[in-house]
């Protein structure tokens, strides 16, 4: 094994961030960070006959924006890696039909974000392949279809719910320099706290992440002040509270650390219950505001901790318990 | 009068379903089908019948109605043809709610679009 | 920190939600759901001179139209985040279920979508109806034969 591991995290030396590309749905774009998102859409539709589609289109611009930012085409990208909520990862692999390179489909639910920026991390890293796009959605009507009720179906919604962002980011990796590289990384292991409320993922969730912030931390032999941020997933509110308390008790010192469900939205004002959920809510937290942060110098290391539910409606309704798992990826400003 | 007692009983089955609601994890789905069972077996000593009487519409619009015209649909053609009318009866009331359910349901399906 | 302290600890730190303010409100939509039917059951009775019985079916459909043009429209939903029970319980979240079911499900075409769809959230309410109506319908004609 190269040196360059540490347990189950890597430090990589020549990755980087390029580009990138955000579309984000209303509710996001009328959000906190609305501005600083590619575009926004008015409605849940986007021109197109169905959510799925919807999503599709939204993905695609994603793409588009990102690849031009960089004179590109998609020729010129040596691997695509995405992944979404959907069964058979219908978004990506329908968007894939478009693509002339390989194509990797990667499920990791709402971790999915940090996971296709880790696998082209890695690649690149290894000296395969140059160019790599990472992409994600997540629609929150098409995920509402598949997860809980149709759309228009009247049912009150759990103190502890959450709600999918509605957003689609495309992220191109290269082994170009440029002003914010991915520093290090660590693949989660996944893990069952036993908790089978399909209404309440914070809680979930709460200890994958809990277990890969310590296992990096170990790993790297970091704490929470080597980063000027340090960023969850999609915890939301009630998660975000838990983990807290959780690195408290086992005596970490917890600074400077939020979570993309609340920072996402405008939680007192938009009706979001916890907060956000969905690969889109790490995936536009992290490129479309820190990303922009970092180029400017404001943060200069940031830890983006992704997590992901794994669960089947058909397990929840089977009463078992709810698999979770949390990839972690840092980026730092290049000096 | 009438309005008032619709409101009430109508008012105190809700409040029942949203305390399960609120202190279990069930779904609309198994609170409903329970309230139905519910009504179905008010129904077998004519309790639905009597809280129709007092309560009026404050009892024919829950859920629980439902399971009490089934049952009630179900005995009365038994009169006729004995064990064979529970089957055959079973619709005799609800017909109405059910085809309009159906067709209303199929006509918004058509014309409407899923607004999220 | 093992499953149990952990479940401890979520359960200190669970959001309260407002279960004082969800029964009220259950209540009052219930309520008034309640007192539109006895409208409605009232203007029938009245327009063509039938009784309670005969006028409950006229009731019946005219809220059914109501709650699914409501559905279609996009408002019904929203009375229910409000509402909760006081809309899911009364026959109109019957209605609701259906109609969004099939709407929901309108991009896979006619026979997929809507027709095979419509009793997906609707359907375990006649199930169970039926199911118990039958069970409970045979108990008592049996009893009905000796008594």
């Amino acid at each position: 094994m190269s040196s360059h591991f540490f347990g189950n995290s890597v430090k990589l030396e020549n990755v980087y961030i390029s580009s990138t590309g955000t579309t984000c749905g209303p509710l996001e774009f009328a959000g906190p960070l609305g501005s600083y998102f590619d575009k926004g859409y008015d409605d849940y539709h986007c021109g197109e006959k169905s959510f799925e589609k919807a999503e599709r289109k939204m993905l695609r611009d994603s793409l588009d924006i990102c690849l031009k930012r960089e004179k590109l085409k998609s020729k010129d990208i040596d691997l695509f890696i995405g992944g979404d909520l959907m069964n058979q990862n219908t978004t990506v692999h329908y968007l894939a039909r478009e693509l002339p390179q390989p194509f990797v489909g990667i499920y990791g639910a709402c971790s999915s974000f940090c996971l296709s920026m880790a696998i082209g991390s890695l690649m690149i890293e290894g000296g395969f392949v140059d160019q790599v796009v990472a992409m994600v959605s997540s629609h929150n009507a098409t995920a509402e279809r598949q997860y809980r009720y149709p759309v228009e179906y009247g049912v009150q919604k759990k103190a502890t719910t959450t709600f999918t962002a509605t957003g689609a980011i495309s992220t191109l990796l290269t082994n170009k320099p440029s002003s914010v590289k991915v520093e290090a990384l660590t693949l989660g292991k996944v893990v069952d706290y036993a908790q089978d409320d399909p209404n309440d993922m914070g809680r979930a969730m709460a200890p994958a992440a809990y277990d890969t912030i310590v296992t990096h931390f170990q790993d790297l032999k970091r704490s929470f002040k080597d980063y000027d941020l340090v960023v969850t997933g999609d915890l939301s509110t009630y998660g975000h509270k838990i983990l807290k308390e959780m690195m408290q008790r086992n005596k970490m010192d917890v600074v400077r650390y939020n979570d993309c469900g609340c920072l996402l939205y405008d939680i007192n004002q938009q009706e979001v219950f916890q907060g956000g959920s969905g690969c889109a809510c790490s995936g536009l937290v992290t490129m479309g505001y820190l990303y922009p942060l970092l180029k400017e110098k404001k943060y200069k290391r940031v830890l983006v901790v992704a997590t992901g539910a794994l669960l089947s409606p058909m397990m929840s309704a089977q009463k078992d318990t709810i698999p979770c798992v949390a990839h972690a990826i840092s980026l730092e400003v290049v000096e | 009068m009438n309005y008032i007692m619709a409101f009430l009983f109508s008012g105190f089955v809700c409040f029942l379903a949203q305390m399960i609601y609120d202190n279990s994890k069930l779904t609309p789905g198994h609170i409903t089908s329970l309230f139905v069972v519910c009504g179905s077996f008010l129904d077998l000593f004519h309790v639905y019948d009597q809280l129709v009487k007092i309560f009026h519409a404050g009892a024919l619009i829950p859920i629980t109605s439902f399971g009490h015209s089934l049952m009630h649909g179900a005995m009365a053609a038994t009169k006729e043809y004995g064990i064979f009318g529970i089957a055959m009866g079973m619709f005799d009331l609800t017909a109405a709610g059910i085809s309009a359910a159906i067709l209303f349901s199929f006509l918004v399906a058509i014309i409407f679009k899923p607004k999220s | 920190m093992d499953r149990k302290e952990y479940d401890q600890l979520a359960e200190e730190l669970k959001p309260n939600g407002h279960r004082v303010k969800n029964g009220l409100n259950a209540f009052l939509y219930g309520g008034v759901m309640g007192a539109i039917a006895q409208g409605v059951l009232e203007f029938f009775m009245s327009i063509y001179h039938c009784n309670e019985k005969e006028a409950t079916p006229m009731m019946i459909i005219t809220l059914v139209l109501v709650a699914c043009l409501l559905t279609g429209l996009g408002i019904y939903d929203n009375i229910a985040k409000h509402a909760g029970a006081g809309t899911f319980i009364p026959i109109t979240g019957f209605a609701n279920s259906m109609s969004s079911s099939a709407l929901d499900c309108k991009s896979e075409g006619l026979i997929l979508g809507i027709g095979s769809n419509m009793f997906k959230l609707g359907g375990t309410v006649i199930t169970y109806g039926i199911v118990s109506s039958a069970l409970l319908g045979v108990i008592r004609y049996v009893f009905t034969l000796f008594w």
